[in-house]
């Protein structure tokens, strides 16, 4: 299943994926505790040349996915514009712009496995109280497996649909496709129970 | 055990497959698909522990760099974005939706399903929702609640489907829809 990670290998995909969500949250805390706008700007300025760093490709997917801020900071600015306020606009805009920019950063630089790897170790102390995550990572596991498997399903139903009428296919396939995805957990319950269960 | 793991998961897939259905957007950047329908109809049909634990596994691996919510974004960055609190919700919104439609037997299942989902998918979620906008945009509450009003006649349209499709749901498979067993 495609994940989010660049395919432009950077030397950040091989720091540790743990110390980059440490300081993820860190820079975050610091990001909303601040309220200078030169603080603001520098930060976000930085984030840009980061993001400029690993070559255009980078670039163009990183700031793709700054794009969706659009109308908050617009609503923003125009708000702030209108009450008298727009350096404390500024800010807000900046801030938001920074705070998303370093989360998909750590994102685009760590693959999925690494991430997994963080969440198991994270569970640590509950395995050692006595907790069994095992369920947690057949968990993920299963959904990784099955929501390609069920949006094929989704794809056919509205196929069809298409056949039979002409109509578009609409919140009338939801049914039918809740349908398939308790069947299939009734399939998957059945198989996980013959290979021995989650207490192995 | 293994058939409760199952089932949540296989619902934090369906959740995520909802929001590959054709979505459309209506201002502001909240998109509005099947995938906020996922969240009801997961407490409606698993009931409200395991209806929360799916939304969970499905935000889980949205955090961990999936493109699963609606329009293929995901990532880390979803959650401190301004709709963050929406996100947020959504396990709660489950859980309490899932509550309504456990403890309260009386009436039929889709009606006491639709007003459920109004409940936990409409008021639990908007408070969450409204309190991320509040907090990243610096708004008050009034001034960040009024800039959702605009999505709530699609909600309540989507919970009177949840409801209609849970009793649909307990006449094409009783024994799965599990808020009721």
């Amino acid at each position: 299943m495609i994940s989010l990670t660049s395919p432009v290998e950077t030397r950040a995909h091989h720091w540790p994926a743990g110390a980059k969500l440490a300081a993820l949250c860190a820079a975050t805390v610091v990001l909303f505790a601040q309220e200078s706008l030169g603080f603001h700007a520098v930060v976000f300025a930085a984030c840009v040349c980061v993001y400029r760093l690993p070559g255009v490709r980078f670039f163009r997917a990183g700031m793709k996915g700054l794009m969706v801020l659009w109308p908050f900071i617009a609503l923003v600015l125009v708000w702030h514009l209108v009450i008298g306020a727009p350096v404390a606009g500024l800010v807000v805009g900046l801030r938001l712009l920074s705070a998303v920019a370093l989360a998909n950063l750590v994102t685009m630089t760590t693959k999925l496995s690494a991430m997994i790897e963080v969440v198991r170790w994270l569970a640590t102390p509950l395995r050692r109280v006595g907790v069994n995550t095992r369920a947690l990572e057949i968990g993920i596991a299963l959904v990784v497996r099955f929501t390609p498997t069920l949006a094929d399903k989704g794809a056919q139903l509205a196929q069809s649909w298409s056949a039979r009428s002409r109509k578009k296919p609409g919140w009338k396939i939801v049914m039918p496709f809740t349908v398939l995805a308790l069947d299939d957990a009734e399939y998957v319950a059945e198989a996980l129970k013959a290979r021995g269960g989650l207490n192995q | 055990m293994e058939r409760n793991l199952a089932l949540v998961a296989l619902f934090a897939a369906l959740i995520a497959a909802l929001g590959l259905i054709p979505k459309f957007t209506l201002g502001f950047g909240v998109p509005i698909t099947a995938q906020s329908l996922g969240i009801m109809l997961c407490g409606t049909v698993l009931g409200a522990r395991r209806g929360a634990l799916a939304v969970l596994l499905f935000l889980l691996l949205v955090a961990l760099g999936l493109p699963l919510l609606a329009g293929g974004r995901g990532g880390l960055g979803v959650f401190v974005s301004p709709t963050a609190g929406f996100l947020v919700g959504w396990p709660v919104a489950a859980f309490v939706t899932g509550l309504v439609v456990e403890k309260w037997r009386r009436a039929p299942l889709a009606f006491v399903a639709g007003v459920a989902s109004v409940i936990g998918g409409i008021l639990v979620l908007y408070m969450f929702g409204v309190a991320g906008l509040a907090i990243t945009l610096k708004k008050s509450g009034a001034e960040a609640a009024l800039l959702v009003t605009a999505f709530v006649p699609g909600d309540i349209v989507k919970a009177v489907l949840a409801g209609m499709i849970t009793a649909a749901l307990a006449k094409a498979r009783p024994e799965s829809v599990l808020s009721r067993a």
